[in-house]
């Protein structure tokens, strides 16, 4: 069949297609439309390539039907399937979302330029993921990021230029790190397709450039993927971009950049290289467990709610990190699952605060005073969510928190697997400052009295607070997925 | 291994700290945007420089030439190049509307404007 051969290819097309058209039609009412056409497209072909590739194995597309390592190859496999349903499905949700949500926030005149930037992101994201080539990643990195720095400016507040402004620069230079390691790679190497990184680079005598490259790409990723202490962008960002925006970006971008530095640690330089030639390993723990302690402090401190989740972004994106340096099978698993349960987790509660910025107008503590009674559903939504941030039982969060303490304990680190626990109970600190706020508070001058939220930013939300519940129970997709994954990067080569 | 020999490379590398430390040390948005271009200038000079010849052709298949320079760097760096006036322009946007949001493109004026709101609030 033609059309389930080019699925790789209408993966990153359609929505990179949809951009284009929205400008071209302008109207509100059809800009939502091709955008959530195109969110859902992106959704279905994501699911039938994970499924295809459970089935059949790696899939290989060579776009332009020119073969690899000459032309670009788009490759989906175990690891990319997986981060291209998490981007997917938190694309078609947030495109839901954006309808009413973007209707409230943004100016009549900018909506067909959000939903252009919003699928263009997309577009970006899912063709990081995607892609089999190095530099072709960099293009699709810059995509998306030139779209975020102005769906983050969109916001509001004026503070919004400021905060895009300044990842504008960050990213910029991220980005650029990014490609002076590419070039550094393909000096060494003579390629880009990043299956014949993996052959050749083993091959190259002379470590030095190598090592270098290593190094551009490491600080390059990270700056992207906000791992601290290169997380500055990123509260200001969250805080002060549309709320369909925060929960989009959350879910989705720093994910994403994860997936492209596990992508070249573990397919590019191999587990060898990567963890003995250089101390990174030491160096990714080190930063991971001073980012989860850091920002979990930093995120009890918080006035505002959007800022408070923010920090606890960056300490989450540490428990990730955490278990990419443990480098075993548990570890990368733990790191995997929970790059997609922080995923969902994050995106519902950002999702539920834009609820709460509809009604209140801010996202202040105060505002959250007592919302339980006017806003039940918004509030028992982030209360789940919230525990499964922290990690308890019967949610998504607890099954990512125990693959993280067994890969711990099997490296025989005791130390990180109670820090793992200890550091939770931060979490169950600013987790509780909300419920102290929203159930045991009256209600304050600030707490917005219109009621609960409408369904249209509902229904969205709760879906991922239904899957931050079903996957905490059922783990076929999240634990198998990421296990797969986790096995063939650990297997060596692609 | 004279400095004559690897040119490029130090020309590359003045240029990266250069743009680098314009982009930390100066607090003017403009002057910082312009660091940042500096920056990604520099890595156009790192791919290309190596992929010249002396003496190279384009790589026409002929018997007449037989040293060719390689043409990737090229085609990769002029992607690179529309990716940094793209990132120059959305910058010098974000920039414009600062500057009509707050009345500067100075960080700290902007800081202390913020800073005044929080306080007045």
């Amino acid at each position: 069949m033609l059309s389930a051969e080019h699925l790789p290819a209408l993966q990153v097309v359609v929505p990179l297609a949809a951009a284009p058209l929205i400008v071209l039609l302008r109207r509100p009412g059809a800009a939502w439309a091709i955008a959530a056409a195109a969110a859902a497209f992106a959704f279905a072909c994501a699911v039938m390539l994970a499924w295809r590739v459970a089935a059949e194995g790696a899939i290989s597309y060579e776009l332009g039907s020119w073969a690899p390592p000459w032309g670009i190859e788009y490759r989906v496999d175990a690891l990319s399937s997986f981060v291209l349903v998490l981007v997917a499905s938190i694309g078609a949700v947030a495109a839901l979302y954006a309808r009413r949500s973007i209707a409230a926030e943004l100016h009549v005149d900018q909506h067909y330029l959000f939903y252009t930037m919003f699928v263009l992101c997309l577009a970006g994201l899912l063709g990081m993921t995607i892609t089999g080539d190095a530099f072709n990643l960099f293009v699709f990195m810059e995509i998306s990021s030139l779209s975020m720095y102005v769906l983050i400016a969109l916001g509001s507040h004026r503070r919004a230029l400021l905060a895009g402004f300044q990842y504008l620069i960050l990213g910029t230079i991220g980005a650029t790190c990014f490609v002076i390691g590419v070039g550094l790679l393909y000096l060494s190497t003579g390629t880009l397709n990043i299956a014949d990184l993996a052959l050749r680079v083993q091959e190259v005598q002379d470590l030095r450039p190598v090592l270098a490259a290593l190094a551009f790409l490491t600080v390059g990723i990270s700056l992207k993927a906000a791992l601290f202490p290169l997380h500055l962008w990123l509260p200001n960002a969250y805080t002060y971009a549309p709320s369909v925006v925060s929960a989009f970006l959350a879910a989705t971008a720093t994910k994403v950049s994860i997936y492209v530095l596990v992508r070249f640690y573990f397919t590019v330089f191999g587990e060898q290289l990567v963890l003995e030639a250089l101390p990174m390993s030491e160096v990714l723990i080190g930063l991971s467990v001073l980012a989860i302690v850091t920002a979990s402090l930093v995120a009890v401190f918080q006035e505002d709610l959007k800022r408070m989740f923010a920090y606890s972004s960056v300490a989450q994106i540490g428990y990730i990190t955490l278990g990419v340096g443990l480098a075993n099978t548990s570890g990368l698993t733990a790191a995997m699952v929970h790059l997609f349960n922080h995923g969902i987790t994050k995106g519902a509660i950002f999702l539920l605060l834009g609820g709460l910025a509809l009604r209140a107008g801010r996202t202040g503590f105060d505002c959250a005073a007592g919302i339980a009674r006017s806003m039940p559903l918004t509030a028992f939504g982030m209360v789940i969510a919230g525990l499964s941030l922290i990690g308890v039982p019967g949610t998504a969060g607890f099954i990512s928190k125990w693959y993280l303490v067994l890969g711990a304990i099997e490296q025989g680190q005791w130390w990180l697997a109670a820090l793992v626990v200890v550091t939770s109970l931060i979490a169950v600190a600013y987790v509780w400052r909300l419920v102290e706020a929203a159930y045991l508070t009256e209600p304050a001058a600030a707490t917005p009295q219109a009621g609960e939220a409408p369904l249209s930013l509902l229904v969205p939300a709760w879906v991922l607070v239904a899957a931050c519940v079903y996957f905490g129970f059922e783990t076929s997709f999240n634990v198998g997925g990421a296990r797969a994954a986790a096995e063939m990067l650990l297997g060596g080569g692609p | 291994m004279t400095f004559a020999s690897h040119y490029t490379y130090w020309m590359t590398i003045l240029l990266m700290v250069g743009g680098l430390y314009i982009v930390i040390a100066r607090g003017n948005l403009i002057k910082k945007l312009i660091g940042l271009a500096i920056f990604q200038t520099s890595v156009y000079l790192l791919y290309i420089a190596p992929g010249k010849l002396i003496g190279g052709t384009a790589p026409i298949v002929s018997e007449a030439f037989k040293v060719y320079s390689n043409p990737l760097p090229h085609v990769l760096i002029l992607t690179a190049i529309v990716v940094g006036v793209a990132t120059l322009a959305l910058g010098l946007a974000i920039a414009v509307r600062i500057s009509e949001a707050y009345g500067s493109v100075e960080e700290d004026e902007i800081l202390s404007v913020d800073r005044n709101e929080v306080d007045g609030a």
